[in-house]
């Protein structure tokens, strides 16, 4: 990837605090994401792929390494410095995570509304436009609670560039949606991002979707950086984890077994778990 | 017995260590109530949805309470002869104690529990790190507006109580029973004084607005991201505000009147 990187990660390393002492989630990740293009993060559940972008969001500071995006580290940013690189950021989360108490339109218009003076008639003609680009013009007037799983993702995606950013966060934007939404969202963070110029970042476990619209792509497994290529490098790859997980195979280098002592010793000696 | 020590430490310590974090967030709250007085749009927001939803249930509950006490003061008075002083013992009992502390413990049940109720699951469904990922700190514009709607709602409501308590009293003992309606006003008239017994009952009803709404917002913050855990943040806002209110009432009133 020729072109200058938005977000580079170096030796990024983190843990959750826990009763029972820090427990491990991402060792020594380095990733480069470059501008105009949309990369994927993949890897099975818990992996801490939505860990990470927690870390480039500034939700979470790295136990070690670092995080830049725009040249600024941000586990050293203060709160206002760190509020100002949100504004040219968007994320979509996991399902929508719409304001209920507001309609469609005044979600879209959330951030236009508390970051900016900008008349009513104006915040109008963008949210309405913002909404046309996903396709949900004739929604303005709805409620959450009244749109389907995938309309919401889509009023999720408008509001997350409702203020054009240059980097749009998805985290797992495919989970739960039928075929024809998942289709639907898919070509829009494509072509949201080509026409905003932005760079996007997509955590998801969706490997068939993602290798028809990302540029590139990084597998996690454990915390650890495992595989990474472009979607014809991975469509060829023998890696063994790549292959488990672009043939969807229950087995293999990620267990179907959760770690346990064996099937004897529990049956024999009770379940000791 | 050891185990027991071991669990009942590590309780209070944990007891401790939430009170720490609760006294935190209400500075952090307090340091973010700045868009409150910018924007008072939406704390007038919360105003209505904490006080004007919870007219009702004041209303209706003062004017019983009232009642009953109109009943179960003559019964006691008229065995001294002094029936007349109803109008008394009826607007001491609210003004004084009755009208900020039931409010109080009415406005926790209405309106206490559904901000918990909201915040948590704003948080649950991942609309607190929405907005902070859009730049705009949820203490701020989420939790700051709904304390501050708490804290001015809640002497407006003890007040429409206490008034409430007093119809339903002089209903019950003027109209119903027969005092004598003259008595019944001049009596009280004469015996509330405006800063002893109505001022102390506004400061009483203000610091317990001030509590609950706390008690509330944080509860709401800090539950757990569940359907179980939201439901027993709302259930910890009732328990805790209706033992906070009920302790605090102690030392207001040891403090507000002593001998007077």
């Amino acid at each position: 990837m020729p072109t200058e990187s938005l977000v580079e990660i170096r030796g990024l390393n983190f843990a959750y605090d826990t009763d029972s002492g820090p427990r491990k989630v991402l060792e020594g990740i380095d990733m480069s994401f470059h501008k105009g293009k949309v990369v994927a993060i993949m890897g099975g559940s818990g992996c801490g792929k939505t860990t990470l972008l927690r870390l480039i969001g500034g939700q979470l500071r790295p136990s070690a390494g670092e995080v830049k995006v725009a040249g600024h580290a941000v586990h050293r940013m203060n709160t206002r410095e760190l509020y100002a690189l949100r504004r040219r950021m968007g994320m979509l989360f996991q399902f929508g995570a719409l304001f209920t108490d507001m309609s469609v339109f005044d979600n879209v218009a959330f951030q236009m509304r508390e970051h900016t003076d900008l008349p009513e008639e104006l915040i109008r003609d963008m949210v309405l436009l913002k909404l046309q680009a996903v396709g949900l013009r004739g929604a303005a007037g709805l409620m959450p609670n009244e749109l389907s799983g995938g309309m919401a993702r889509r009023v999720a995606l408008a509001r997350a560039v409702a203020l054009d950013p240059m980097l749009i966060m998805y985290d797992e934007p495919f989970t739960g949606l039928d075929p024809i939404s998942l289709g639907v969202i898919g070509q829009l963070i494509r072509k949201l991002n080509d026409a905003l110029g932005a760079t996007s970042i997509m955590v998801t476990h969706d490997i068939q979707e993602s290798l028809q619209i990302v540029d590139y792509i990084y597998f996690m497994s454990a915390g650890r950086v495992v595989a990474q290529g472009t979607p014809d490098e991975i469509r060829a790859s023998r890696d063994p984890f790549v292959h488990q997980f672009v043939h969807a195979e229950a087995d293999g280098p990620v267990p179907f077994h959760y770690p346990a002592v064996s099937v004897a010793d529990s049956l024999l000696g009770g379940v000791r778990g | 017995m050891a185990d027991l020590l071991r669990r009942l430490g590590a309780s209070l310590v944990d007891r401790i260590w939430q009170l720490g974090f609760a006294s935190r967030f209400f500075w952090a709250v307090l340091r973010y109530s700045g868009q409150c007085l910018t924007r008072p749009n939406l704390t007038v927001r919360e105003v209505y949805f904490s006080g004007v939803l919870s007219l009702l249930i004041i209303t209706v509950s003062g004017l019983f309470v009232g009642m009953v006490l109109g009943l179960q003061g003559y019964e006691t008075l008229q065995r001294f002869g002094s029936s007349e002083a109803l109008g008394i013992l009826v607007a001491l009992s609210l003004v004084r104690e009755l009208g900020p502390v039931v409010a109080a413990l009415l406005f926790a049940s209405r309106a206490g529990s559904s901000i918990t109720a909201e915040i948590g699951l704003m948080k649950a469904t991942e609309q607190l790190k929405a907005m902070d990922m859009m730049a705009v700190n949820p203490l701020a514009r989420v939790v700051a507006p709904r304390f501050w709607g708490g804290v001015i709602s809640m002497p407006f409501l003890a007040a429409l109580f206490s008034a409430m308590g007093v119809f339903g009293g002089w209903l019950v003992g003027v109209v119903l029973i027969g005092v004598d309606d003259g008595a019944f006003w001049s009596q009280m008239q004469a015996s509330v004084d405006f800063r002893e017994d109505i001022l102390n009952g506004v400061i009483k009803s203000v610091v317990f607005g001030a509590a609950v709404s706390w008690i509330s917002v944080f509860e709401g913050y800090d539950s757990a991201p569940t359907a179980e855990g939201v439901s027993r943040a709302i259930t910890r806002t009732v328990v805790t505000s209706a033992l906070v209110i009920l302790a605090l009432d102690v030392v207001l009133t040891s403090f507000m009147f002593r001998g007077a």
